[in-house]
């Protein structure tokens, strides 16, 4: 396999994620037990997913800073859905996702069409679905549905006779949604206008690639990949909330960049999303293994990592220009 | 005075007007004990915030930069205030206080100029672990303030007036002299419509994005004492909450284009009054003031859309 230089920040971050990992599992040896690290994956399902759409966003050279509100909105839709008019949850989480990608999609055609910033437009688009999210109930609301709890509580061992750990079905969930968004990304022809609409816009045009059916779909996708998250998140704590998911656009974002994407758009990978996903989840655990650090230190050692990539990958960028 | 900013100020006549036809109090003021007091004056009062934010957001924008790190630079700056002032007194409190706001400014345009990394993700950074430093330096608690002198900063009368709005005036004053009276004005827009062009013509670019930097973490500092001292006490998690969604918001519905070049500082501090008139408004018209942010949403697309070149090539 060839190593370029845009991939090299893909490869530096899985590398100091593993480096984080197995200093992590000195300090403390019960770090690197099969079920601390499904947990990993099991307590940042809902942040893989969101990531997931965030990544097609950020490679076509875009942002949507909505995704937070748009979990928090079907969390609220998912317990108003089951809880007041007693839809079944097979019924109702399909049209959330539609529900989701139609939110998206309409964002992307405005910002194709009035040729608006992404940034502004997916502003309004955070405002306008936090605000629904307290125009339908300003009270967390519990979901009781026996469907859901059911899902919530499910745990599926893994290995001969659960040796490494349990997952959950929010999990799997995670990772099939992961594998499918990598496939699109690398072997269908969206996958590639993606990254032709975000290495430069005209080139991408003059190309004849569709460039306003590609951005719309985009966002359509980081909708409905937000809806699934706020799905995800919904069963997972068990209740809708206005107040669920307030800051995630910034953690999907920055777990984006610490996979190795550039904001600016075209380089980058989809599976950076779990790396990212992973290394902020790796920092709280522990945080909480030590005991003794504030929750504060999370944030700022996510500052920190944040700010170590992102010159990490303009070295690299200057570097790769250089020879 | 460019179409925009007269556009902005339609906008903000229209919502009074509209404010004072539903409810005729709305243009009411009152004069007690040698102060003002009115829904006017009170819009004016709670907008100083975010008019001082948004001023150093339009600079920072006028170069093609961007800043979300402002809501944490607030919280920075009232803790560090905060927790000095028991200890050493008003002074060295404020001074303190604007010195880390202008530390943060500092390595903000340091990451932006030297290190070359998009605004965005720089001032990401800051943003995400500048709530952390500011709770690490409350040490997780809410620092309540009782300081007469500081508290006036936020809720102090000159000539009848709040204090508040005179500091965000007193800015726009400095700030318009040094963009209309020097070339400095000239320069940025300049780096910000052509960065490639302005070095050619020998615009210091690197050193005036970074003093722009500072110029912004240090309105977000200014900002931070007045909103501490308002509510007398420092919120490392709350301080200045969505401040820089509010301040960029205020800054396009200003007139001022995301893609830099010309700027308006008269257009955001117009934009701060409109984001505070909704807010108001919606209280005193008894709106649920859950509505606000979809009210919000809705202004926001319908200026951003009316302001874009395709709706302007259209109509």
């Amino acid at each position: 396999m060839r190593l370029s230089a845009q991939d090299l920040p893909s490869w530096a971050s899985l590398l100091l994620l593993v480096a984080a990992a197995l200093v992590g599992a000195a300090a403390y040896p019960g770090l690197l037990s099969g079920q601390v690290l499904l947990n990993l994956l099991i307590d940042n399902a809902f942040l893989l997913v969101v990531a997931v759409g965030m990544s097609f966003v950020i490679l076509s050279g875009g942002i949507d800073l909505s995704v937070g509100s748009v979990v928090a909105l079907t969390t609220m839709l998912l317990a108003l859905g089951v809880e007041r008019a007693h839809l079944s949850p097979w019924l109702l989480i399909p049209l959330l996702l539609a529900g989701g990608a139609a939110f998206g999609g309409l964002m992307g055609w405005v910002i194709h069409a009035f040729e608006l910033p992404a940034f502004i437009v997916t502003l309004a688009g955070l405002f306008l679905a936090r605000g629904l999210c307290y125009v339908l109930s300003v009270d967390s609301i519990a979901i009781r549905d026996e469907t859901l709890a059911a899902w919530s509580q499910a745990r599926w061992s893994l290995g001969p006779s659960g040796w490494i750990g349990e997952i959950t079905p929010g999990a799997v969930c995670g990772l099939l949604l992961l594998a499918l968004a990598v496939w699109v990304s690398r072997s269908t022809g969206f996958g590639r206008a993606v990254y032709a609409l975000g290495g430069n816009e005209t080139s991408a045009h003059l190309m004849g690639l569709p460039v306003a059916a590609t951005r719309i779909a985009v966002y359509a996708v980081s909708g409905a990949c937000a809806a699934l998250g706020g799905v995800l998140f919904g069963i997972y704590t068990l209740s809708g909330y206005g107040l669920h998911a307030q800051g995630l656009e910034l953690d999907a974002i920055a777990a984006v960049v610490i996979g190795g994407a550039l904001l600016s758009g075209g380089t980058g990978h989809v599976l950076g999303a779990l790396t990212g996903v992973l290394m902020l989840g790796l920092i709280q655990t522990l945080i909480l293994f030590d005991g003794t650090l504030s929750s504060w230190w999370t944030r700022i050692a996510i500052g920190l990592l944040l700010g170590g990539f992102s010159s990490l990958q303009r070295l690299l960028v200057l570097l790769s220009r250089r020879f | 005075m460019n179409a925009s900013v007269k556009h902005a100020g339609f906008v903000l006549l229209a919502l009074w007007l509209l404010n004072a036809a539903l409810n005729p109090g709305f243009i009411n003021m009152r004069w007690q004990d040698g102060h003002a007091f009115g829904p006017l004056i009170d819009i004016v009062n709670r907008a100083a915030p975010l008019m001082v934010v948004a001023m150093g957001m339009t600079l920072v924008i006028a170069v093609r930069g961007i800043d979300i790190s402002v809501g944490a630079v607030v919280a920075i700056t009232a803790a560090v205030a905060a927790a000095l002032l028991p200890g050493h007194g008003l002074g060295v409190a404020l001074v303190g206080g604007l010195g880390a706001a202008a530390l943060c400014g500092l390595f903000n345009g340091l990451l932006v100029v030297a290190g070359g990394i998009q605004p965005i993700i720089a001032t990401l950074i800051l943003m995400t672990a500048g709530r952390g430093i500011a709770q690490l330096i409350t040490d997780g608690q809410i620092l309540s303030i009782d300081h007469a002198g500081y508290a006036f900063l936020g809720s102090g009368f000159l000539l009848g007036l709040p204090f508040a709005p005179w500091l965000a005036l007193a800015l726009a004053a400095l700030l318009g002299a040094l963009k209309h009276r020097t070339a400095l004005g000239l320069f940025l827009q300049a780096a910000g419509a052509n960065p490639a062009a302005a070095r050619l013509a020998g615009v210091n670019a690197a050193g005036l994005i970074l003093a722009v930097y500072i110029t912004c973490g240090l309105c977000g500092g200014l900002a931070g004492l007045m909103i501490s001292a308002n509510i007398q006490s420092a919120d490392a998690n709350n301080a200045g909450q969505m401040l820089e969604l509010d301040a960029i918001l205020a800054v396009t519905l200003g007139g001022t284009s995301l893609l830099g070049g010309r700027f308006s500082l008269r257009g955001s501090m117009l934009g701060a009054l409109i984001i505070q008139t909704l807010t108001t408004s919606i209280y005193a018209l008894g709106i649920a003031p859950e509505v606000t942010l979809v009210v919000k949403a809705a202004v926001v697309f319908a200026v951003s859309v009316s302001q874009s070149s395709v709706w302007r090539r259209r109509s």
